[in-house]
């Protein structure tokens, strides 16, 4: 962070606390105190099935049943979540790009315009992309005006002729709702590249190709990197879009935890679950994390 | 990162401050193939980013021919005539509304004081609260709801307003501290120094020339959460419990046995009025600007 720079930081022996202590006050009661419980209850047992009630017996073996039990919810998160990520990039890296330096004086309000859909609700943007995928939405009306549906099919975008209830939408679903949070910081690392990097390039006779692979792109790595984390976990952590975009076989490890805590109150199980799941996010974070330098990931 | 990148988006129109570097890299260049490539790519991302707005404000003046308010049937006026009808979705949007109001109020001070005490000061312990502040950002929704529901559970707590509060309070104040921390990055804090030595008092010094460089900082960090938890199902439906339900926990829970289109109406309505408050300043920046 800048802060190195700022020779007007001051040294602060009472003051920094006074004003910290409010909010990590909160963030220790409802963040760091809840993960210790959920932990705890994720190696409890439960000794009757029907009560909602547990018992702390320290089984580690609690987090490989859950994985047993719901390796193909797990895989199919991180699966979606990594496909979602990819497109992400695919989608949002030339438009980053775009408005990082052909947007000219309309930048500012293109950029203005990622955020609006930000302005509905996540729930009722993915009810609408169920209203166009519909068997009698707009998006099969074209496919069919145009008698493409076999062309769709072999692409693998619909999946008998449907678009909606299959993996392929939840994926898109997830794709669609997170890359907002690919374009952004990918724009604001390309924005900070100072373009007389380029003309030089440019000028030393480079082709314009071979300037954006050895200039631009890894300058914009950071922003890649940080999309990457801002669209992987909250993509495989979401069930709303397989829920209202999927069919059965594209459950993700959302609705399991949800379903366990709220409906089957097998707190140990999904307790379980919930954590392990934290577990490798946390762990492919750190991994990053490493990669970048802890800097780039809070600044 | 999403520090910088969204609430900077979010104020994006009011705020972005002139690039000194901002002519176009290749304008001597001739407009190439790849540029118009470039350009068409990107008016295709916006249509589709776009394309699901359309169908929420088309869908707002459709007649719909059962519970279900997802096949075009036709023409009507008459959801946007009666945008309360349906009585239990009001009822859960003032909640939602009651909830975001709060937590937006609370987080955003005490975010806003974390973000002054990590860019003001140096002191011991700055790299361990640093990661404090940023891990709720790198946690899955599913995990925060899950374990506060842990929490709350062992504790015997009444599932509810209060509960919901909390956990909304909890996911937006690390969104405020570090939008606001990235807003005053790099700030001049020896004008504080100067006022003080001028002879200003401390208050009078923070009323005059700390807040109002702030202010921007704050303001998006405040309407980002209260975007953010005006929007939020996941960690709700862990904490709400059955007595207190949220506008998206409603919308969501009867998705499959209904969608009435006042639904529709309510989302266009917040999606006009955001773009509108946008509009608006985006063009007192302009007119100030010119002045």
């Amino acid at each position: 962070m800048a802060d190195k720079a700022n020779t007007s930081l001051r040294k602060g022996r009472f003051a920094p606390y006074g004003l910290l202590s409010p909010g990590v006050l909160w963030l220790v009661l409802f963040f760091l105190v809840p993960m210790w419980t959920l932990l705890r209850i994720a190696v409890s047992t439960k000794p009757n099935a029907y009560l909602p009630e547990y018992d702390l017996t320290w089984r580690w073996a609690n987090f490989s049943d859950a994985v047993d039990r719901f390796q193909p919810e797990l895989v199919r998160s991180f699966g979606y979540a990594a496909t979602a990520t990819v497109l992400c990039i695919l989608i949002g890296y030339p438009l980053a790009y775009f408005l990082a330096f052909r947007a000219g004086r309309w930048r500012t309000l293109l950029l203005g315009l990622i955020m609006v859909p930000f302005f509905t609700s996540f729930l009722i943007r993915t009810i609408a992309w169920q209203t166009i995928l519909s068997s009698d939405g707009p998006a099969l009306w074209v496919v069919d005006t145009f008698h493409l549906s076999g062309v769709f099919d072999a692409l693998g975008l619909t999946t008998n002729g449907a678009f909606l209830n299959t993996p392929q939408a939840v994926i898109g679903g997830l794709t669609y709702n997170f890359v907002p949070f690919m374009i952004l910081p990918i724009y604001v690392s390309l924005e900070k590249i100072d373009v007389r990097l380029v003309d030089a390039a440019r000028d030393l006779y480079s082709a314009p190709s071979a300037a954006f692979r050895k200039v631009v792109l890894p300058l914009s790595l950071p922003g890649v990197f940080a999309g990457t984390l801002l669209t992987f976990i909250p993509a495989a952590g979401d069930y709303i879009n397989a829920e209202l975009l999927g069919n059965v076989r594209t459950g993700m490890i959302g609705s399991q935890v949800a379903k366990l805590f709220l409906r089957e109150s097998n707190y140990p199980e999904a307790a379980a679950l919930s954590f392990i799941f934290m577990a490798i996010i946390t762990a492919g974070v750190l991994v990053y994390a490493r990669l970048l330098g802890t800097e780039e990931l809070s600044a | 990162m999403t520090a910088t990148a969204a609430p900077d988006a979010a104020t994006g129109p009011v705020a972005a401050p002139p690039r000194p570097h901002g002519t176009p890299v290749h304008r001597r260049d001739r407009r190439t193939l790849r540029s118009h490539l470039l350009g068409g790519w990107a008016t295709l991302v916006y249509l589709w980013l776009f394309a699901p707005l359309l169908v929420i404000v088309a869908f707002s003046f459709n007649e719909p021919a059962g519970k279900f308010n997802t096949a075009w049937r036709r023409f009507t006026f008459d959801n946007w005539l009666h945008p309360f009808r349906k009585a239990d979705y009001t009822a859960a949007l003032v909640t939602s509304l009651k909830v975001a109001a709060l937590a937006c109020v609370v987080a955003t001070i005490f975010g806003g004081l974390m973000a002054l005490a990590l860019s003001r000061y140096e002191f011991r312990g700055k790299a361990l609260v640093s990661i404090i502040v940023v891990l709720p950002l790198t946690t899955p929704e599913i995990v925060m709801g899950s374990s506060l529901f842990t929490l709350f559970f062992g504790q015997n707590l009444d599932f509810g307003f209060t509960t919901v509060v909390i956990a909304h309070i909890l996911f937006c104040v690390s969104f405020v501290a570090l939008t606001v921390q990235a807003r005053v990055r790099g700030f001049d804090w020896t004008l504080e120094d100067a006022a003080l030595d001028l002879g200003s008092s401390p208050w009078r010094t923070f009323r005059t020339v700390t807040f109002p460089l702030i202010l921007p900082g704050i303001g998006a960090a405040a309407l980002l959460s209260f975007a953010l938890s005006i929007d939020d199902y996941i960690i709700s439906s862990f904490v709400a419990g059955d007595g207190t339900t949220t506008f998206p926990m409603r919308i969501f829970n009867a998705n499959r046995t209904e969608i009435p289109p006042q639904v529709h109406v309510i989302a266009s309505a917040i999606l006009l009025a955001a773009v509108g408050l946008m509009a608006l300043g985006a063009w007192r920046t302009l007119k100030r600007l010119r002045a």
